[in-house]
């Protein structure tokens, strides 16, 4: 079985293990990086799943699932998080969570919104 | 990034006076102006502008904390203070909880990532309860001063 979860450039290396966990590596596109709302976002998507979502940032690996948490890593732009995620819809979550986080979310919409 | 980088010790307050999400803004923005690091003539555009940024979702994060913030061209550097509310704020966050600990911050739309390190310090302290439970319980500006000095010693994280 193998997810295919690589609709972006930013998503890679996916690797697959026998009990439904699910790792990738992904950038951070976004260009101020994964400040508070870009975080929220990755929470509020996190918890749409049933599975465990980890964040690892080096040595540091937190929940997905918790905003705060999230920006313990002050992810900045270029950064290269692996993602790992377990329980049965990890293939969507890891999937989902993965191309949320290598997006540019809606930093340049909302700035092209006011110009 | 410590909290002695960002956080302007004379513009904190230990009794915020507001019950609303304005009011509890407006106030500590008030303290930056009379701490000297907020032109006077720039506050009311201060505080729409983060109110602005509140629209667009709480930075009430839960557990009776809110990171009021925004970028504004008339600071050249990244400013902040630490407001504790005893009653509590409507701040419509996302557990439903009244909000009693604030960090607002004020950063320089050029320096990305400043505010980035502040927010990663300002969370990675508050992921501690004993921290949390102490600020909530400071009675003086001095108190919530010393707290914020003993987390920079990595007093609450270890």
């Amino acid at each position: 079985m193998r997810c295919d979860a690589s609709r972006d450039n930013a998503v890679a290396a996916f690797t697959m293990s026998a009990n439904d966990r699910q790792s990738c590596s992904v950038t951070v596109n976004n260009e101020h990086g994964l400040h508070m709302r870009p975080a929220s976002m990755v929470a509020t998507l996190a918890r749409t799943f049933k599975s465990s979502i980890e964040i690892e940032k080096g040595l540091t690996t937190v929940d997905a699932k918790s905003e705060l948490s999230i920006l313990t890593l002050g992810a900045a732009v270029g950064t290269v998080l692996n993602l790992h995620a377990t329980g049965p819809d990890a293939c969507k979550a890891i999937s989902e969570v993965a191309e949320l986080i290598g997006s540019r979310f809606t930093d340049e919409v909302l700035r092209n919104e006011k110009q | 990034m410590k909290f002695c980088d960002f956080v302007t010790y004379d513009a904190i307050q230990s009794d915020l006076s507001a019950s609303d999400k304005e009011g509890a803004i407006r106030e500590l923005v008030d303290n930056l102006v009379k701490a000297g690091k907020i032109n006077g003539d720039e506050s009311d555009s201060i505080v729409q502008a983060i109110l602005k940024r509140e629209e667009l979702g709480s930075t009430g994060i839960g557990r009776g904390i809110a990171v009021p913030h925004t970028k504004h061209p008339s600071v050249e550097q990244l400013t902040g203070t630490v407001g504790v509310s005893q009653g509590g704020v409507d701040f419509q966050s996302l557990d439903g909880e009244p909000v009693q600990l604030f960090f607002l911050l004020v950063s320089p739309p050029d320096r990305p990532g400043d505010h980035l390190r502040a927010l990663e310090n300002i969370s990675r302290q508050l992921r501690d309860d004993m921290f949390c439970k102490f600020l909530k319980a400071a009675r003086t500006a001095g108190d919530i001063q010393t707290l914020l000095e003993e987390a920079d010693n990595n007093q609450f994280v270890s």
